[in-house]
């Protein structure tokens, strides 16, 4: 056998996982779809001490929309693919999706679960910074609700308690006159990516741009926003060059990714900027799309 | 090492065992259920040489614990047909278009496109090379299995 020994709780409610979490604290490891974690385990990279398997958990698998889109995060990432709901409200994690490796492992995975375990490489993450969104974390006698900026905490860490449980990701609507983009690249088709982002464009009336978002995978300890870039784009008028310029600035100034086995820093730096001017024009795009509709 | 009691139904047939809750799935099938059919290729959720279906989505078996099956449905590629001489026409189409060399892969590549030829009968060789992205072939260069993805179709959607 390849994990190493653990205890394995499989609750069937909420409460009892939350009961169980009180308890252990971070002796505890909640297993989500297990996609990551268990090949960790499969290594002995990963050698928790006690399993909460929260795959029983039904009220934690569910799509909902009153006011803003709602998942549970237990929610399998292919449901979420395929998601009527989520194409409508959240068409930037519709996007994003398909990216998240291969469909066997998205039939597992779940949307909290690549949330929370706050891999730099990861989409999620990314998109959940892009759209604002907030999570609602819950222990044994409390709940609280965390902003998507505050809730990355760094490399694989994250800003919940030792006795909480991320139970739900809230996604607000975009602004009116909003265009979106998912961009990344790998090597193979489901691989991580070597870098990528999500870009969200806005235009005012006169079709300037009034706002925009800029957030980058797999180019730091966690998702990366381009400050500057942003700041760059304000109030210009979208044009190529314009879009190129904050390329230019996003991989020079708002990142220093460290590279890795499969792009030198330099490389993810210039896929960064081929990316970002792609994506801004693309978002571009449908942004006047939106303006019109 | 305290186990678990499961039951869990493979190519409908029920089985009961006790399980330590570090057991793989896919040591499960292979070892306690005895259907060595499933392979193991890299143990870390890469190759997907073990892919089954639990309850009719593949999934790779390396990365579950036996434990979660508990009260699930599985197939593994022992479902596809009890009857050597009467293989089932994804796997009729595998046999004719080449689809296999050595074969290490071909049960992983057959659980993944069960589902995927049931739900889009008709799929282009660019939908076939994406559904099929998740599996590893190091033999055949994945042009003879697309090949026989597309056969697959055909048999499996003639009446």
């Amino acid at each position: 056998m390849k994990p190493a020994p653990f205890e394995f709780f499989a609750p069937e409610t909420l409460q009892a996982a939350l009961e169980l979490k009180s308890q252990h604290g971070d002796e505890a490891k909640p297993l989500a779809g297990g996609q990551s974690l268990i090949p960790a385990m499969n290594f002995r990279l990963a050698q928790p001490a006690i399993l909460i398997d929260l795959n029983r958990i039904s009220e934690l698998r569910y799509i909902r929309k009153n006011g803003s889109l709602r998942i549970g995060a237990m929610t399998v990432q292919s449901q979420a693919e395929h998601d009527g709901l989520v194409a409508t409200h959240a068409p930037l994690l519709h996007e994003a999706i398909p990216n998240i490796a291969h469909s066997q492992i998205r039939n597992r995975g779940t949307v909290g679960g690549s949330i929370a375990h706050a891999d730099p490489a990861s989409e999620l993450p990314v998109i959940c910074i892009a759209l604002n969104a907030r999570m609602r974390a819950q222990s044994k006698s409390a709940e609280r609700w965390l902003e998507a900026r505050d809730f990355f905490a760094g490399l694989f860490a994250t800003t919940l308690k030792p006795d909480e449980l991320l139970v739900e990701i809230e996604f607000p609507g975009m602004p009116a006159n909003t265009g979106y983009a998912f961009m990344e690249l790998a090597r193979r088709s489901g691989d991580y990516a070597m870098a990528g982002l999500a870009a969200l464009l806005t235009l005012d009336e006169e079709g300037n741009c009034k706002d925009s978002a800029l957030v980058y995978l797999n180019v730091g300890d966690g998702p990366v926003e381009a400050t500057q870039a942003v700041a760059s784009l304000k109030g210009v008028k979208p044009s190529p060059d314009a879009f190129k310029e904050a390329g230019i600035i996003a991989s020079q100034k708002d990142m220093a990714p460290f590279g890795n086995l499969h792009a030198s820093a330099d490389y993810q730096r210039h896929l960064s900027a081929a990316l970002t001017e792609r994506a801004l024009a693309k978002a571009f795009e449908r942004a006047k799309q939106a303006m019109k509709a | 090492m305290s186990s678990y009691p499961i039951s869990v139904t493979i190519n409908e047939k029920a089985y009961q065992h006790e399980v330590e809750p570090r057991l793989l799935l896919s040591d499960y099938i292979r070892q306690m259920a005895c259907l060595t059919g499933t392979h193991i290729g890299c143990e870390h959720g890469v190759c997907g040489a073990c892919t089954i279906l639990f309850d009719g989505k593949p999934v790779r078996s390396c990365i579950m614990l036996a434990v979660q099956a508990d009260g699930h449905e599985l197939m593994t590629v022992e479902g596809l047909t009890s009857d050597e001489k009467n293989l089932h026409p994804l796997q009729q189409a595998f046999w004719e278009a080449h689809g296999l060399q050595c074969g290490f892969c071909t049960p992983g590549f057959l659980m993944t496109l069960l589902p995927y030829l049931q739900e889009n009968p008709r799929p282009s060789e660019e939908q076939i090379r994406e559904a099929i992205s998740g599996n590893l072939c190091r033999c055949t260069g994945y042009q003879h299995i697309v090949d026989a993805a597309k056969l697959a179709a055909q048999k499996m959607h003639t009446p």
